[in-house]
């Protein structure tokens, strides 16, 4: 049984047929839309390196059917950089060391973005450090991590880009 | 407090690149989602491969529903014992250095829980994952052997992948004698799982008798021959390519089964087959640290010297194969002492086989040896720097012979004054915080062997100036991809953005191994040198032809930099790299160089990085919940090229330190020998919240013997050093001495 849903992924519509419900939103992101920068680091919620935005709130795509998600607005790491204009977020990451290995950070950026705009990162340390701690990193960049966080949330609050 | 602390800026400029805090190179990509792990590639036609996994520690395999499987819709093959094509090489096989025995269906044994027993290709993943659940293995099962007391126990004649069991210095017994005071404690580690957030991955298809895998490998020529021997074909027929590896920490060297098994897949089916393990399956056939117990007998004179030192460590093995973890090690160089034994032993156990896991034998033993001194410490009633201070090893304690360099001194020093050591009280639950939180303090010495392997590389200068350099390196998110590229620019004299830097890619020059914290300083060397190379020839056109500005300045020499020869003795009088190849008629140049330890300064000299960590805990007096509020670390590495990078990869280690002392530990069911946490719910490693502030500072270290460049190695000394202080400073906020990790909170209250 084939089913067939549409998926507005980075502002792109995108119908895809189903053959297999079981097919989790991670799974059609990167086998069926090709964008593979969502990663897969434990396919049950746990490690965070598959966060996307889904109607602008941030889910571990792993657990999420696809087939469940039929007309929801999709934002993948693909979909943060204007052609070569990096977004906020992006820019901190790499001035701040915010990953070493990089599998994660996919992840950890689109976790941030979403806990800025869910008004939980506040600026503080600490609470984005709580906020933060769905997303593992293995290589333990959490400083810088956090650090990019807090300046990526300024840059994004001087542009106005934090407000939803 | 400072909530953060900024970058220690000391540091030497070597060139124009190195010793600069670059950020990342290889960041864009990363940032952006186009770097391209194994797993992202998707060639067409791919077919998707998940290896069923035992369920239990020992057996036999009796039965497997392959019709089933093969029933469902989708599935293509399924590889049993039965029909999996021979490999040239037997999996049970070692030929010599880096090598472990793997299992792939080499026949029905079980010799651990989550061995591949099967292997399904299906159109989808769903359907191969649905395939293999259909396989209803049933098993005769024989009772599994876990844990110290569970398993036969036996002499090793090697630790790690065959270093020396046993090494005694001294007379051990007169060394014991002459004590007047003795301690002797024994500590347990715990099984560890590497987890990378990347689970291992490969992509191969088959042109013929030519493969191309995409994987992460952090030996990528070591491991492309690995491979050829497998499937019988010559190495250069294999192409390996492995740009991102997402961590590897030890764990991804070594070929494994569920990779071969996917290559043979792929020669079957003639079809591009993937392969990436699940979570759970990161808890069997991808290595592990061994579980260790650890007995520390120390003897010191009054004034607080030791006398003696006695280290022995039993390891967890596997059943089929040996690598121990050679944590007695640890207290062969870190303190004086004019006796040391220091020996191993095993036990087998049903687990997969141990391996190299982020500074093998040195973390498990440090966080012995580092806890037992601080108690040996408290013995003398000393405080616990005076009394590593007076046991300083101004000689390699193993060889007699002088250390390459060695800043630890300066490391106890600013490491002690950022952290403010001086106010800490000898007595353990002196410290309250305004919560009413035990506060206590403690420290460590870190201590790594400056390792080399060996690796080549090959540098093209090209008609416009500018340069190709290549070698097969690996970044595990080390930084290989930004630190080689800045020693090779530096080599070349040109700035880094006239460098082309070619590495993870298996059909350039050997690169060496990313492990042992030494592919700076192998693979650096050897870009080095092939730059070194070029300018030599090009220095000969120069200075031979009369036209030139250069010419005659054979004897005085000349100096590379920014694109252009200068003369050593006159800078004014120059010319362009690009104007001496012009003139000379000449298209490009090519230069080659190696990297390896000069074997005389082996001889001559002892090398280690060292460091000190200090740390402050705060323990709930009533739940026993241990937080780390501070961890500072100081540390001297010989020359570092870039301080960013390295400092993350110091406080990796430091955070490694954490979750080894508070939370990792791989719990085996005793009775079934499946593992209770095996996921990352369960296996717990440190998240953001646990690591409030933690500093990597660095000490400036010259050293004239490790290699030309004068470069150790940062990736594996954070982790030691740092579970001693965190577990010393839990005695020194509770008054509980902590001898088995990780440290459980119910041991803290009572």
């Amino acid at each position: 049984m084939t089913l067939s849903i549409s998926l507005i992924v980075n502002g792109e519509q995108k119908d895809i047929a189903l053959e297999d419900p079981r097919a989790t939103l991670l799974d059609v992101l990167r086998d069926r839309v090709g964008l593979t920068g969502t990663k897969k680091g434990c396919d049950r919620g746990q490690c965070g390196a598959c966060t996307v935005l889904v109607d602008g709130r941030r889910i571990n795509s792993c657990l999420a059917l696809a087939a469940s998600q039929d007309g929801a607005e999709v934002t993948t790491i693909e979909g943060l950089a204007t052609g070569d204009d990096l977004h906020p977020l992006q820019a901190a990451f790499i001035e701040a060391d915010g990953f070493q290995c990089g599998y994660c950070t996919p992840g950890q950026i689109m976790s941030a973005l979403g806990l800025i705009r869910e008004g939980l990162a506040d600026n503080d340390p600490e609470r984005i450090r709580e906020g933060m701690s769905g997303n593992i990193c293995r290589c333990a960049a959490y400083q810088g991590i956090t650090e990019a966080v807090i300046k990526g949330h300024k840059a994004m609050t001087d542009t106005g880009e934090s407000q939803i | 407090m400072p909530d953060t602390f900024p970058t220690s800026g000391a540091h030497t400029r070597m060139g124009s690149n190195s010793g600069q805090p670059m950020t990342r190179r290889d960041g864009l990509a990363k940032v952006t989602g186009t770097a391209t792990y194994a797993a992202d590639n998707r060639p067409e036609g791919v077919l998707h491969a998940v290896y069923a996994m035992s369920s239990e520690a020992r057996g036999q395999v009796t039965s497997l529903n392959v019709a089933a499987a093969l029933a469902h819709p989708g599935v293509v093959h399924v590889m049993t014992p039965e029909n999996r094509p021979p490999l040239a090489r037997d999996p049970d096989s070692k030929p010599g250095g880096m090598a472990l025995r793997t299992e792939a269906l080499q026949d029905n044994s079980v010799r651990y829980v989550g061995q591949p027993i099967a292997l399904v290709v299906a159109q989808t993943l769903e359907a191969a994952t649905e395939g293999a659940a259909l396989l209803s293995p049933t098993y005769a099962v024989e009772p599994a052997r876990i844990g110290f007391d569970g398993g036969e126990a036996f002499e090793t004649d090697s630790t790690g992948f065959g270093s020396p069991p046993t090494v005694n210095v001294g007379d051990i017994e007169a060394g014991r004698a002459a004590g007047t005071h003795h301690f002797d404690a024994t500590y347990e580690t715990p099984l560890q799982y590497h987890n990378a957030m990347e689970p291992h991955a490969i992509v191969a298809e088959w042109d013929g008798d030519h493969l191309t895998i995409d994987t992460p490998n952090q030996a990528i020529v070591m491991a492309r021959g690995a491979f050829a021997d497998y499937f019988d074909i010559p190495a250069e027929n294999v192409v390996l390519r492995s740009p991102y590896l997402g961590g590897g920490f030890g764990s991804k060297a070594l070929p494994i089964g569920p990779q071969l098994l996917t290559i043979l897949a792929a020669r079957e089916l003639q079809r591009p087959v993937k392969l990436a393990l699940r979570r759970d399956q990161m808890f069997g056939p991808v290595m592990h640290r061994g579980a260790t117990r650890q007995r520390l007998r120390l003897d010191m004179d009054e004034t607080g010297q030791l006398t003696a030192i006695d280290h022995h460590t039993t390891a967890t093995t596997s059943s089929f194969d040996t690598f121990i973890e050679g944590a007695s090690a640890a207290s062969r160089n870190t303190y004086a002492s004019p006796a040391i034994a220091t020996s191993h032993s095993g036990v087998r156990v049903d687990t997969g086989t141990p391996g190299a896991m982020r500074a093998p034998g040195e973390a498990t033993g440090s966080a012995a040896l580092e806890c037992a001194v601080d108690e040996a410490a408290e013995v003398m009633g000393l405080d616990p720097l005076e009394f590593r201070l007076r046991n300083y090893a101004e000689t390699d304690p193993q060889t007699g012979k002088a250390f390459s360099s060695k800043a630890l001194r300066e490391c106890y020093a600013l490491g002690a004054k950022s952290f403010g050591w001086e106010n800490r009280p000898l007595a353990p639950r002196q410290m309250r915080d305004a919560q009413g939180h035990l506060v206590g303090w403690g420290m460590g010495t870190a201590l790594f062997a400056a390792h080399m392997n060996k690796a080549e590389a090959r540098a093209v200068l090209r008609a416009d100036g500018s340069a190709m350099i290549a070698t097969a390196g690996a970044d595990m998110g080390q930084g290989a991809w930004t630190a080689l590229a800045q020693i090779a620019a530096d080599g070349l004299g040109l700035g880094i953005d006239q460098v082309e830097f070619r590495s993870g890619d298996s059909t350039l020059p050997n690169g060496g191994v990313a492990g042992g914290s030494g592919h700076t300083a192998t693979a650096g060397s050897a870009l080095f040198a092939a730059g070194e190379g070029v300018i030599r020839k090009l220095a000969d056109l120069a200075t031979e032809d009369p036209e030139s500005p250069l010419f005659g300045a054979g004897n005085a020499g000349v100096v590379a930099r920014d694109g252009r020869l200068h003369r050593a003795d006159d800078d004014s009088r120059s010319q362009s790299y690009s104007e001496i190849l012009r003139n000379a008629g000449v298209e490009e140049l090519e230069g080659k160089g190696e990297g390896a330890r000069d074997p005389g300064h082996a001889e001559a000299r002892a090398m280690f990085s060292h460091g000190a960590v200090f740390a402050e805990v705060k323990v709930d007096p009533e739940l026993g919940q241990v937080r780390v509020t501070r961890l500072i670390g100081a540390f001297a590495a010989g020359r570092i090229i870039n301080p960013h990078l390295a400092r993350s990869q110091l406080l990796g280690g430091m955070i490694w330190g954490l979750g080894f002392a508070l939370m990792e530990e791989g719990i085996h069911d005793k009775r079934t020998g499946r593992p209770v946490n095996g996921d990352l719910a369960g296996y717990h490693v440190p998240v953001n919240a646990d690591v409030p502030m933690v500093e990597a500072l660095m000490v400036h270290e010259d050293d004239d013997f490790v290699n030309p460049l004068g470069v150790k190695g940062v990736g594996e000394l954070g982790i030691t050093g740092s579970v001693g202080a965190i577990a010393n400073a839990v005695w020194h906020a509770t008054g509980v001495r902590p001898r088995s990790f990780p440290i459980h909170l119910e041991t803290l209250i009572g």
